[in-house]
């Protein structure tokens, strides 16, 4: 017998036993869509988790003033400021692992519109920040070099800055609001960002450009930066690059001897986005082997109807036996039908576990991810499983004697 | 009597079981000769050791002891693979109850010696649909058993016996299960067979039905009592039952 006659025999037999095929491949389908789902799931928040951090910043590096001691009592970082307007360009210029830099200058404030007023933080930076922050303009236009430059009186609001101010959707741009009491021009607004991965929002925020800051809000020119730089590597696997870069290169112009502490400090947001991801991985791992041990005992199930089947028809396979079959034309066909089912309930498990993820998906907003190679790995495995849980009950088969099976009752 | 030509040649042969402690001795020594062609009745009260006779005719069992030619070549000694080749290229079984395939039709059962035999499929369904037509069930090939009479079951198991151009079908009670005009019918087509060259041996406890053989082996306790031979009635189907039984 060649294998496509022995697959249309086991398929005729399962066809024959309608109900019974469909439960025993029901183990195979819901542990095979289980799978599917729970790792969809998974690789879903993975997603999430990513995207949250890349809203954040691409390849963020944030680098923080030192701190004071004064009087035995030690302020925080940022308490004194060490980085000065040099250090900024120095690090533009000199670390070659670095994309982007901008300070960050920033204070409270009060902001007011013709009939509304609203309490927000009021930054002062140059266009470089929305590089780094990986953040565009969703209405007007965005900061540019000249404003920076010639110290104009405009304002990039945040979302959430526009709706308190100006009510929902409404278009603020060319509009005049005042901060501290000074007119700034709407000059554009930023696109939604939504919260950071600490739930901070981000768009509950003014622009200003940098020079204006230091004139209008803090007042005088200084020779510190005070605030914090930020730092957008060029790759992200660049990040550490640039961060022993940075430090050697502030150490260097802060002339800080071997063994003093830094008087400033880095933290590279980067390395927390990998920790969450790892986190979430973990995740995906636990759900994929809680679903590969249903997978398993979707196996199990096929045994126990295999073995039932062959007991069941034992009759059979006395007729099959007397009219020529040999043993292993028996063994053949039981271990290609539960190959058969096994193959089967992944194929289905598959469809269905597609749509349970499309379903769950759609329920907590992400985006749905199968991955292929789970769907390989998925297929793969379940025949495997038909051919370790059939191969018991289609040797017993085999072994049957035909004298015995005729006269089976 | 026994003869080199035989078709089969059973030469002292035993059968032990192992029942647990108790041995029981189903052949004790039996020796038996029977030429192409042949149309042999065994006969026997049951335990008379009749069913394991045909077991090793059939090759579906060996013999503990003697030897057994089947169309002169030595079988006793054969694996269960040999055996099997066998059954299926030399032997044809007919059982007391049919014995087919449920939810499966008559066609397919019947093609199954043939599906190991390794034939493709237009072969086997040529063959398959010939040996319907011969039993007289040409237009009954694609109904499943339970839509047949016995009597139309056993023809299909007889189509199936005959499929794989057998030199013996061996019968095992085949109308156990039938009614004394269905077993006519039955009995014509073995006798029908018998006349184109086939060897038939059946096995059966009813004189009634042993009498259309041409021979007659009574078996009792293990031996065989008597070898007879004697004029065989001929069968003839009653009319009505004919068209009943769906001659196309």
């Amino acid at each position: 017998m060649n294998p496509l006659q022995i697959l249309r025999v086991a398929i005729r037999a399962l066809v024959r036993n309608k109900m019974r095929s469909f439960l025993t491949t029901l183990g195979i389908i819901i542990g095979v869509a289980a799978v599917i789902a729970m790792v969809a799931i998974g690789e879903g928040a993975k997603a999430q988790v990513e995207a949250s951090f890349a809203s954040m910043g691409s390849n963020l590096l944030i680098v923080l003033p030192g701190s004071t001691t004064a009087g035995g009592q030690r302020g925080g970082f940022g308490s004194m400021p060490t980085l000065t307007w040099d250090d900024l360009r120095a690090i533009r210029t000199e670390a070659p692992a670095v994309r982007y830099a901008a300070p960050q200058l920033s204070s409270g404030a009060q902001l007011m519109s013709e009939d509304q007023n609203w309490s927000t933080r009021v930054y002062g930076t140059t266009p470089e920040f929305f590089m780094i922050r990986n953040w565009p303009t969703s209405m007007g236009s965005a900061m540019s070099d000249s404003d920076v430059e010639g110290g104009t009186k405009v304002v990039f609001l945040g979302s959430t800055v526009v709706d308190k101010l100006f009510g929902p959707n409404a278009d603020p741009v060319g509009q005049l609001i005042r901060i501290r009491n000074i007119p700034f021009e709407v000059k554009g607004v930023l696109a939604k960002k939504g919260q950071s991965p600490m739930g901070q929002d981000y768009d509950d925020a003014a622009y200003i450009p940098l020079k204006t800051f230091q004139t209008k809000i803090q007042g005088g020119l200084q020779q510190f930066i005070q605030g914090v730089v930020l730092i957008g590597a060029t790759s992200e696997s660049t990040t550490q690059v640039a961060v022993q870069q940075v430090t050697a290169l502030l150490r260097d112009r802060h002339h800080i001897g071997l063994g003093q502490d830094d008087d400033f400090s880095i933290r590279n947001l980067t390395e927390l986005a990998s920790a969450q991801e790892q986190g979430t991985k973990t995740l995906t791992t636990l759900l994929a082997s809680i679903a590969a041990v249903s997978l398993l005992v979707g196996g199990i199930g096929i045994m126990n109807i295999m073995l039932v089947s062959v007991t069941e028809r034992t009759r059979e396979i006395g007729v099959r036996m007397a009219v020529g079959a040999k043993p292993r034309n028996i063994l053949a066909q039981f271990l290609v039908e539960a190959l058969t089912l096994a193959i089967a309930g992944g194929v289905i498990g598959i469809g269905l576990g597609v749509l349970a993820a499309q379903r769950l998906a759609a329920q907590f907003h992400w985006p749905m991810l199968i991955r292929p190679d789970i769907i390989v790995v998925s297929v793969v495995f379940s025949a495997l499983v038909g051919v370790v849980f059939g191969l018991y009950p289609a040797r017993k088969a085999s072994r049957l004697d035909p004298i015995d099976a005729l006269r089976f009752e | 009597m026994s003869s080199s030509s035989a078709l089969l040649l059973l030469d002292d042969v035993t059968k032990v079981y192992h029942m647990g402690d108790v041995e029981v001795h189903a052949l004790r020594g039996v020796s038996l000769s029977v030429e192409e062609g042949e149309f042999v009745a065994i006969m026997g009260a049951s335990g008379s050791g009749k069913s394991t006779l045909m077991n090793i005719i059939g090759c579906l069992d060996r013999p503990t002891r003697g030897r057994y030619l089947l169309a002169g070549e030595e079988v006793s000694t054969l694996d269960r693979n040999a055996l099997a080749e066998k059954r299926n290229r030399t032997l044809g079984f007919v059982f007391q109850n049919f014995n087919l395939l449920s939810r499966t039709s008559a066609i397919e059962n019947v093609e199954l010696p043939l599906l190991y035999a390794g034939l493709h499929t237009r072969e086997r369904h040529e063959h398959s649909r010939a040996a319907l037509a011969r039993v007289g069930l040409g237009d009954r090939m694609h109904h499943h058993p339970n839509q047949m009479s016995g009597g139309q079951q056993q023809r299909v198991a007889i189509a199936r016996a005959l499929v794989a151009n057998p030199k013996v079908i061996l019968a095992d009670e085949p109308t156990g299960n039938l009614d004394s005009v269905t077993s006519v019918e039955v009995m014509a087509i073995f006798q029908e067979l018998c006349d184109s060259g086939i060897t038939v041996v059946l096995v059966t406890h009813e004189p009634d039905i042993a009498r259309y053989a041409a021979r007659v082996v009574v078996m009792r306790d293990g031996r065989i009592r008597s070898d007879s031979r004697q004029e065989p009635q001929r069968a003839v189907p009653a009319p009505a039952e004919a068209t009943a039984g769906g001659e196309p």
